[in-house]
């Protein structure tokens, strides 16, 4: 009866097909590491701000006057709106975590080289729209910090030159950051942006299965075929690689509800204590720090004080900032190593690497405090050594010495 | 190389100083200028909640707010009986279901005091517990200011010392304190090994104690500071309640989880 229905249905849409090719038998390589897990935890997060996004929107207020309030009612009268709500917000600064440590994988063991381009880019998008999802969300509780840092991020628009300022007001929609700046932002984060998130995201997966995951050797595995036409050197997704990812996300949940039932705030990390304050526009905070997820580009935006003839320092600073967002894109060709792992790639490929990781770190932690001589020195410094590492990876890619890469992978 | 070792201590030595401590200026003997008197909160302790409860009712809700809690859930969390409740902390027409909201107007304080008091609900979470305590119990005598009184924490704060009469008179004095060499230890004489000392004013001291002693107004704003923070994080003890059976069924899953995979990993060559 049901092997009836099944066929009824196969006769119509690929049913059985898409879930082989999908999720049973999609040939997953042997060998891959922990880093290989941040992209499943992704899905498991997309997945909870989805659902704790719906049930924050039942009780939500999108207004100026009310969103504030709005929050409250969520944490203290609606029952356990106080799970909801934190889990909402670890998770956004749980996405943000993940997502770079998923994209730095990619660059550790080349995961954008050739036939993986148009993955790459459709991951590079769907961090894009997060980016744009993460601040649009910041400002919905409209506490200080919320109101304060969309007045900074927003007045970035202002600074482009000739049309700036009208193109600013037009996006406000308003003089000032205003209630009307509220509801245009609600729009987008909870209809625009994460259906785009959804598509993008879909297209990612449909492209890795099209292409086919990669690992730490950087091995092809589809070289080697057994006579089915599978890789000799993969498993079948189900279950080696399903029971591999419950245990990877019984693992997560774990951080992530200590973090949720324990420490909430994350220091301050995760929610910061000026947003306990309603947002006041007469009332500037003494150093405005955006969300720790973006401090890296927000060292970058100040780190630039000088004008170059009529372009202000500000709208200099803007355009490094979108500068430093758009060069990742470009990577799978600027590489130009004939190896894709970091294990066979030479040496300066893995000083480059470390370097990048280093000014990253310290360009966040420049971002958090308030600046000073020094801090906008060290700030310059590690500017143009993250920008260093990608307009100088086609050079040391190239020269370097690489190791050779074995033809089948052997499980260490 | 010794050279490098000194820039770079330099180096970090400005890119981790801090500007000034969270309780502006602030001087004990305990702690040192700027900073903080420590306090933990204890929102399992109920009889200091009601008691933080029952001060702050009394002192400061006739300017401060606490818009965004209902009196019903204070009363309950509190253990509070809610015929007592509404009896004893209920003022006006209000019912037990409604937001603590204050009658006064928000216009008319700002004339007062020069600023409208802001509300409380989530003072704590926004400040801190270490700064609230330290901010109540830092009040003293100052003529220059239009109530007499000024806030070593909040410098020319608007708001008076209301808890005057139970702390008494507090002056900003000077004090002699051993001398702090600079490696972070005492000053002694290297003849004597007589303790040197110093000099150093911003002291608090109780000239004239009020309706109960230093040490009892200390504690009683340590149940207000308790009030206060439970105030701000009303979920704390159940969450955290919650959480510990959260995290027992996740290790359970995950070890279980890890069973499996491990049986699965052996098929792997």
């Amino acid at each position: 009866m049901l092997t009836k229905l099944l066929n009824w249905v196969d006769d119509r849409f690929p049913l059985t097909d898409t879930f082989e090719r999908h999720l049973s038998k999609y040939p997953a390589p042997i060998g891959q590491n922990i880093w290989y897990l941040a992209g499943v935890l992704l899905i498991v997060v997309l997945v909870i701000q989805l659902i704790s996004g719906i049930w924050l929107l039942m009780n939500y207020v999108p207004t100026s006057e009310g969103a504030f309030a709005s929050i409250q009612y969520i944490m203290r009268d609606v029952d356990y709106g106080w799970v909801i709500r934190y889990m909402h917000t670890t998770g956004a600064s749980m996405f943000f975590l993940l997502i770079y440590l998923h994209m730095f994988r990619g660059l550790l063991y080349g995961s954008y080289q050739k036939p993986r381009e148009l993955l790459w880019v459709l991951g590079w998008i769907t961090y894009i729209i997060l980016v744009a999802e993460g601040f649009t969300g910041y400002v919905l509780p409209w506490g200080q910090m919320s109101f304060w840092a969309a007045q900074v991020i927003l007045s970035l628009i202002g600074s482009i030159p000739v049309f700036g300022e009208e193109l600013l007001t037009w996006i406000r929609g308003d003089y000032l950051i205003s209630g009307i700046t509220l509801s245009r932002l609600f729009a987008f984060h909870v209809v625009l942006l994460p259906l785009a998130l959804i598509a993008v995201v879909f297209v990612h997966i449909i492209a890795l299965h099209e292409v086919g995951s990669n690992n730490p050797e950087g091995v092809d595995v589809k070289k080697h075929l057994d006579d089915d036409g599978v890789p000799l050197d993969s498993v079948p997704f189900f279950p080696y690689d399903v029971v591999k990812d419950l245990f990877a996300i019984g693992v997560f949940l774990i951080l992530f509800c200590f973090i949720l039932f324990f420490f909430p705030d994350g220091g301050g990390y995760f929610i910061e204590y000026i947003n306990y304050e309603e947002a006041n526009n007469l009332k500037t905070p003494e150093h405005i720090v955006p969300a720790w997820y973006y401090t890296p580009y927000y060292a970058m935006l100040r780190a630039i004080t000088f004008p170059i003839g009529p372009l202000t320092a500000k709208f200099l600073g803007f355009m490094v900032m979108v500068a430093a967002m758009v060069i990742i894109a470009l990577v799978p060709w600027l590489d130009r190593s004939p190896v894709k792992s970091i294990r066979y790639k030479g040496i300066y490929s893995k000083i480059a690497l470390f370097l990048l990781v280093f000014s990253f770190l310290v360009l966040g932690y420049l971002g958090m405090v308030a600046p000073n001589p020094l801090r906008t020195t060290l700030a310059q410094v590690f500017t143009a050594l993250y920008f260093l590492y990608f307009i100088l990876m086609p050079f040391y890619t190239k020269y370097e010495k690489c190791k050779e890469v074995p033809s089948r992978i052997k499980v260490r | 190389m010794k050279f490098l070792i000194v820039i770079l201590f330099i180096i970090s030595f400005k890119l981790f100083s801090a500007e000034g401590g969270p309780c502006g200026n602030y001087l004990s003997e305990d702690v040192a200028m700027g900073l903080c008197e420590e306090f933990k909160s204890e929102h399992e302790n109920k009889a200091s909640l009601q008691r933080g409860a029952k001060l702050f009712m009394n002192y400061c809700y006739g300017c401060h707010s606490l818009k965004y809690a209902r009196y019903n859930r204070v009363a309950r969390d509190l253990g509070i009986p809610e015929d007592l409740f509404q009896k004893n902390l209920l003022f006006g027409d209000q019912k037990m279901g409604d937001l603590m909201n204050i009658g006064m107007d928000q216009s008319e304080s700002k004339e007062w005091f020069g600023v409208a008091p802001p509300d409380l609900t989530l003072e704590t979470s926004l400040r801190g517990e270490d700064w609230v305590y330290t901010y109540l119990i830092s009040f003293y005598e100052d003529e220059s200011r239009p109530f007499g009184v000024n806030n070593k924490v909040y410098e020319n704060v608007g708001m008076p010392n209301v808890m005057g009469n139970l702390q008494g008179i507090q002056k900003s004095v000077c004090k002699e304190v051993p001398k702090i060499a600079d490696n972070g230890g005492i000053k002694q004489d290297p003849l004597t090994g007589d303790i040197i000392k110093e000099e150093k004013c911003g002291f608090l001291d109780i000239s004239k104690e009020g309706e109960v002693s230093n040490d009892e107004f200390k504690n009683s704003m340590k149940d207000l500071t308790n009030f206060l923070s439970y105030m701000s994080d009303p979920i704390k003890e159940e969450r955290e309640y919650i959480g510990k059976f959260v995290i027992l069924y996740l290790l359970i899953f995950t070890i279980l989880s890890y069973l499996l995979y491990r049986e699965f990993k052996k098929d792997v060559h």
